[in-house]
């Protein structure tokens, strides 16, 4: 197997939380949705805070930067692709790009970005951290995140 | 991003995950996903592919007109991580009293400025500099021969990430000397660890750590778990 097929087969193996009773929001319109990004791809913005290698934290990203860091401690993926392009792991700018084309009504002024290393019993971004980012959101309108993973 | 994605529509904002792990994305069935079988650590699939990234955003966003959910829909294409190291020229050796890391690690120093330079940013820094990555070479060469790691004086003090800023360093280095289209989701990581004398320093050094007996997580996370 090569290295992503391992890893997708460890992966497959985690320990998984479930979701008794499911949230479900119907959005307004997407011509109209304020759109925000959550990456877990540890990325921070150069003068915010590193990640640790047991960050359960997380870090907002102003939609104007483009000077970011990938701060994810696992050394079992791809980090080469986010360098020669950001948008394959953050697609800023193409949210951009459907603004200008009226898909999406507008990108929101403030992006997510967690450690995807967490771990396994993820409490602490299931009860405290990832709440507190989504108010975040929350508070600046968002309707609609769309979640990258690496 | 699945557990996120439930808290995020907890809390009053509707999601869309890009998954890439199909069997835990069918456990924790977030409310939408688009599973997309790409490059881990590619999750939009393409770099400098803006058709193809905006191809992702449409079959994610169209997951929003479902009345109910959950539902999980995957990208008809499937991109394989390449496994052919990239080519990629390293500097010839003039040194033989040097490791044959050091000078290497030496020689790809402009090319890595050049990276910074376009750039603005790397990712190296985590442990050490970039000054300071032919040094670290070269301790962890004096590992491999022999010294014991635990004295041997780990710039940084911290195994991974020393090991994550060397090939860091590497990495962005040759992302500015190889032509072409964007090298493949593990061709640098294999040119690294199979084609650069960097590479084979931080897997005796990492084998010689194991063998000393020390804990797993030092040593396990020096390189990719397969190798």
């Amino acid at each position: 197997m090569n290295g992503d097929q391992v890893m997708r087969a460890h992966s497959a193996t985690l320990p998984a939380p479930t979701f008794s009773n499911p949230a479900w929001v119907t959005p307004k319109p997407l011509a109209q949705a304020k759109v925000a990004i959550v990456t877990s791809a540890a990325l921070y913005a150069v003068g915010d805070e590193s990640f640790s290698a047991t960050d359960t934290g997380y870090r907002l990203i102003g939609s104007e930067r483009r000077d970011l860091i990938m701060g994810h401690w696992s050394p079992n993926f791809d980090h080469t692709g986010i360098k020669i392009d950001l948008n394959v792991v953050y697609p800023i700018d193409r949210l951009e790009e459907l603004v200008q084309r009226g898909i999406i009504g507008s990108v929101a002024p403030r992006h997510v970005s967690f450690a995807g290393n967490q771990p396994d019993d993820l409490a602490t971004v299931r009860l405290d951290t990832g709440p507190a980012a989504a108010d975040e959101l929350r508070q600046d309108g968002v309707d609609v995140v769309i979640l990258t993973p690496v | 991003m699945c557990v996120l994605a439930h808290v995020f529509e907890a809390a009053g904002i509707a999601t869309i995950v890009l998954s890439s792990i199909r069997e835990m994305t069918a456990k924790v069935a977030p409310p939408r996903a688009l599973h997309c079988e790409f490059p881990l650590g590619r999750p939009l699939g393409r770099p400098n592919d803006a058709a193809f990234q905006h191809d992702v955003l449409a079959r994610a966003f169209a997951l929003l007109d479902a009345q109910s959910g959950p539902v999980r829909v995957e990208h008809p294409e499937v991109i394989e991580a390449d496994e052919q190291p990239v080519a990629c020229a390293l500097p010839a050796r003039f040194d033989p009293n040097l490791p044959p890391a050091v000078e290497e690690a030496r020689g790809l120093r402009k090319a890595y400025d050049r990276a910074l330079a376009r750039r603005g940013v790397s990712s190296v820094g985590r442990a050490i500099t970039a000054d300071e990555v032919p040094d670290a070479l070269r301790v962890l060469d004096a590992i491999v021969n022999g010294d014991d790691w635990a004295t041997a004086g780990i710039p940084g003090g911290n195994t991974v990430a020393l090991c994550h800023d060397i090939r860091t360093y590497y990495e962005e280095a040759a992302l500015e000397l190889v032509d072409g289209p964007p090298p493949g989701g593990r061709a640098m990581e294999d040119w690294f660890f199979e084609r650069t004398e960097a590479g084979a320093t931080v897997l005796a050094a990492r084998a010689a750590i194991r063998e000393s007996g020390a804990k797993f997580p030092i040593w396990f996370y020096m390189t990719p778990g397969q190798r």
